[in-house]
């Protein structure tokens, strides 16, 4: 083994990067009281004596919580604590009323899982803080005119998810929270959406040379809503240390909030305010102990994951890896093509695949198509009409918006529309028509050039409108033109 | 008057239920007499009983209408409830404790709001943000406390019954200087939803009576033989709390303990009326037989790391924001500074204080951690003498009622008050102060303990005892010299 001196400057660097992701899960009532869970109500209309702190009251866990918190520790493969233990978690702020979160430590309810290559290292059970609002410019509390707490989001249950540092890229670590955010929408324990907070997720990011094994120092970046920002700030949090260090630099141990619009990093908050949180046992709950039927009942609800499926696809159906995890991460869009699927047995897997997460998915964008008029039958139908060459390809994308746009079979669109392909009898005239009309291009295709070829099928299919299949429209002048 | 003086709280309800007695005369009688309270034992009296809600009312309620006397600890809808603090000055709670909806719908409702030391926190009642509690046995010295207000007014005749509650003895050491009958259940027997939290792992509720009998029936209703969904910790009591009947201890093994009954702070004539009170158990046919809790007497230590801990987290919620007292400038560093500043009391400071540091990163082992350790041998001690006996008996409080300023300057002092009730409350055992005789003319309790939900057998024996006492703790009867009013 040799080793290689390198300086500062020119040695390479790879990150190390850890996530940490808070998950709002979609029950019925809030984490320890009877107050519905609330989504851009008024404020302060779901808040009870619990919520709210006063004097006396008490927390009772919710058993629709924990049953979503065991649901997700299963899903993500982890190892569960017998008896986990509630803690609090001390500290003033006017969101949190109590003057402590009510959270997980030092025995969280899971640990030690697995989703796809990255393992998970811990995932526990707490309740959200309110929302403050600040008036004036600064939008923080410091410099804010005023500040208003509105109490409807304190108490939602949440799940906190760490991972392991397993990721060494912004894209793997955007790649990666896809897949978690695909897998926690399918068990349908959250509305799983970055925008409205309901998934929350922050990183820890440090660099090291590559090829050594110990950990840098890591900073931790928050305040990053969404895929796009989350890989952004990684990606620049990354460029950051390793421009530190290049220069001879360290990198400080801090948090960082992230600017989408400058891109910028700022420090959130100095060391002299660094928390001692002094967590304790929480005396006012019992530790939490899933029993058999509680474990067994969290297995039953989980259905198929994102990573199965997609793993199922692309054995079973021999679908293309993207496009199989394009249709396991969006499960509507996999639910669709299955339905599509076994709909009609002679569907051609591949060109339905591709109808899926192509076709429909430019016309419908982000919407569920089961919500759309087009149905899984109809589709699967269009695609047999392409592959029998019933329809050409463009005259196909047609009936798919008439279908999009009003419903409906598309065996009656073509012929309502008279889109269907233009038989050899009518085609046979286009063609010499075509011919005749590009003398230069027949004579290149003559000479060997099979490019000339598009000006003369271009003309076929401006005359038929696209309803010519085009290799036989190929196959026709070749014929005409003596290289049959 | 006089007449209703003499009848306990059972007794009364009693004559209720025969029809010789009608509710409201019961209340305006008691309401009139608490009136003219000058002990400092009420710090709100409504003009009329609150009507419980219709759902439970019954025609004949078991508790028979006859009021009860609450501690300030304990929310109720829309009545002023402080904890004897500033800094709930002026909050009515928008909903009501477990334990007073309970009662109040078996027939016992609230007379009015006993005065407490601050966030229960002392032990003579002068931590009280409002004003100190008198002694109805001698108006200079102290009824003892957190639960002084309610022992006062008892001992007083300014209520037939109250509840309390008992964090490391706040009840048993009131009932015990006041000469009544306190009764701190095993912890989780009766509901804590509603009742202001000092210490969560260690705060029971439980009644403060004129005799057994009547703690029994107040516990009976507190337990009313189903867990509180709103509290987690609280479970199904395993059995009915029967009336006690016992006239004898016939066949019981009583343990003494020498390192808390020989323990130096135990006064000599509390040392007195304690070896008395043995010799009563020999002849009513219990036997008794010295028993060891070696780590007892590191007891006050371990309480005073994890009540105060506990505590720093639940007052965190005084902050100002949401109800009582606000200070401040508008920033929000000096409103919970202010409000904190004002509204807590000194003890209350040191204990926030001393709990928040014992939590601190890098000392919550040293600290916290060791004082859990202490807690578990303390219950395995236990545990290991009950093998041997069915109960164990102490004196309640080292000493009788002291003198009004006497302990406020030396918290340790303060502390020592509840060296012989801490044990079972770091155990979360059931324990009950009786009145056992008096020294100086003031009374002195002997406290009787059993293992966790041994309520029945406890009650049985502390029966038996207090007719072989024959101790008169009917206020009518009090010597005129200690009667209250003068
Ligand atoms: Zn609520």
């Amino acid at each position: 083994m040799t080793t290689v001196t390198t300086t500062p400057t020119e040695r390479a660097y790879e990150p190390v990067i850890g996530l940490e992701i808070h998950v709002q899960l979609r029950t019925q009532t809030k984490m320890f009281c009877g107050c519905a869970l609330s989504f851009g109500d008024d404020p302060n209309t779901h808040t009870c004596p619990v919520c709210l702190g006063h004097p006396g009251t008490l927390p009772v866990p919710n058993a629709e919580a924990i049953h979503f918190a065991l649901m997700i520790g299963l899903a993500l493969e982890c190892e569960l604590a017998p008896r986990s233990i509630f803690h609090r978690k001390n500290y003033f702020y006017p969101d949190l009323p109590k003057g402590y979160q009510i959270s997980q430590f030092d025995i969280p309810l899971w640990r030690s899982g697995r989703l796809g290559d990255v393992r998970v290292h811990r995932v526990h059970l707490e309740e959200d803080a309110a929302k403050l609002v600040h008036a004036g410019s600064s939008g923080r509390i410091h410099g804010a005119e005023a500040s208003v707490v509105d109490f409807n989001r304190g108490g939602t249950p949440l799940v906190e998810i760490v991972t392991e540092p397993d990721l060494s890229s912004s894209e793997q670590a955007g790649e990666w929270l896809r897949l978690l955010r695909a897998t926690l929408k399918r068990l349908g324990v959250s509305d799983v959406n970055m925008d409205e907070g309901s998934l929350r997720c922050d990183a820890n990011v440090s660099i090291r040379p590559v090829g050594t094994a110990t950990l840098g120092t890591k900073t931790e970046l928050k305040n990053m809503n969404s895929f796009r920002f989350l890989e952004r700030g990684i990606a620049a949090e990354v460029a950051r240390q390793e421009e530190l260090l290049r220069g001879g630099g360290e990198v400080e141990q801090e948090t960082l909030h992230f600017d989408p619009r400058t891109g910028g990093l700022s420090a959130l908050r100095s060391k002299e305010e660094s928390h001692d949180y002094r967590y304790f046992p929480e005396p006012d709950l019992v530790p939490l102990a899933p029993t058999q039927a509680m474990i067994d009942r969290a297995r039953t609800a989980l259905p198929e994951l994102p990573g199965a499926r997609a793993q199922r696809l692309e054995r079973e159906l021999g679908l293309p890896g993207d496009v199989a995890r394009l249709l396991a991460f969006r499960s509507e869009l996999g639910d669709f093509y299955e339905s599509a699927l076994s709909a009609d047995g002679a569907t051609d897997p591949h060109t339905l695949a591709s109808w899926v997460t192509v076709e429909l998915v430019a016309r419908l964008g982000d919407v569920d198509p089961a919500e759309s008029p087009v149905a899984p039958e109809a589709l699967a139908e269009l695609v047999r009409l392409i592959s029998a060459r019933s329809v050409s390809g463009s005259a196909a994308k047609e009936v798919l918006d008439a279908m999009v746009a009003d419903g409906g079979r598309p065996e009656a669109i073509v012929v309502e529309r008279g889109l269907g392909l233009a038989g050899a009898g009518e085609l046979d005239a286009v063609v010499d028509r075509a011919i005749e009309a590009n003398p230069d291009a027949a004579e290149k295709v003559r000479a060997g050039t099979a490019k000339a070829m598009g000006a003369i099928v271009g003309a076929v299919m401006r005359e038929t409108k696209g309803r010519a299949d085009g290799g036989e429209v190929q196959r026709m002048v070749r014929e005409r033109l003596g290289l049959g | 008057m006089s007449e209703l003086l003499e009848l306990t709280a059972a007794r009364a309800a009693e004559c209720v239920r025969a029809g010789e007695l009608s509710p409201a005369e019961i209340f305006s009688a008691y309401r009139e007499r608490a009136e003219a309270d000058d002990l400092g034992a009420f710090l709100w009296l409504p003009e009329e009983p609150p009507r419980p809600a219709a759902a439970t009312t019954s025609a004949d309620p078991p508790l028979g209408g006859v009021p009860l006397a609450v501690k300030d600890i304990f929310c109720v809808e829309g009545a002023p409830t402080t904890a004897g603090s500033r800094i709930l000055d002026g909050y009515r709670p928008p909903y009501t404790a477990t334990p007073v909806e309970r009662l109040a719908a078996a027939g016992a409702p609230m007379l009015g709001k006993t005065n407490m030391d601050e966030f229960a926190m002392g032990s003579s009642n002068e931590n009280s943000a409002y004003m100190p509690v008198r002694n109805p046995w001698s108006p200079d010295r102290v009824p003892g406390g957190s639960s002084g207000g309610s022992a006062a007014a008892v001992a007083a005749g300014l209520a037939p019954w109250s509840i309390g509650t008992d964090t490391g003895g706040s009840i048993r050491q009131p009932a015990s200087l006041c000469g009544l009958v306190g009764l701190k259940p095993t912890y989780g027997a009766v509901s804590r939803y509603g009742m202001i939290a000092f210490a969560s792992s260690l705060d029971q509720c439980g009644p403060i009576t004129r005799d057994v009998t009547d703690a029994a029936l107040l516990l009976r209703h507190l337990v009313a033989g189903r867990r509180d969904p709103c509290d987690s910790t609280s479970v199904d009591f395993p059995e009915e709390i029967e009336l006690p009947s016992s006239h004898d201890l016939g066949g019981l093994r009583v343990g003494v303990v020498p390192e808390l009954s020989e323990a130096a702070t135990i006064d000599a004539g509390v040392k007195a009326v304690f070896d008395a009170a043995l010799e009563r158990i020999e002849e009513l046919g219990g036997g008794v037989e010295e028993i060891s809790l070696p780590h007892s007497e590191h007891g006050l230590s371990a309480y005073y790391v994890l009540a105060p801990a506990e505590a720093s987290a639940n007052l965190s919620r005084y902050d100002g924001v949401r109800f009582g007292l606000r200070s401040g400038d508008g920033d929000l560093l000096s409103l919970y500074e202010r409000t904190r500043a004002e509204g807590f009391g000194d003890e209350v400071k040191r204990r926030i204080m001393l709990g928040t540091y014992a939590l601190s990163s890098g000392y919550y082992e040293a600290y916290y951690g060791r004082a859990q350790r202490v807690r578990t041998k303390i219950a395995e001690d236990f545990r290991a003498a009950f093998e041997r006996v069915d109960l164990v008996v102490t004196p309640t409080s080292p000493s009788v009622a002291f003198r009004l300023g006497e302990r406020t300057a030396d918290p340790m002092a303060m502390y020592m008050s509840d060296y012989c009730t801490v044990p079972m409350s770091l155990a979360g055992l059931p324990a009950v102060s009786i009145p056992a005789g008096l020294s100086e003319d003031l009374p002195v309790g002997l406290q009787i303990t059993g293992p966790a939900f041994t309520e029945n057998r406890i009650l049985a024996a502390a029966h038996a005892l207090e007719r072989a006492f024959g101790f008169d703790s009917s206020p009518a009867r009090r010597p005129a010299a200690a009667a209250p009013g003068r």
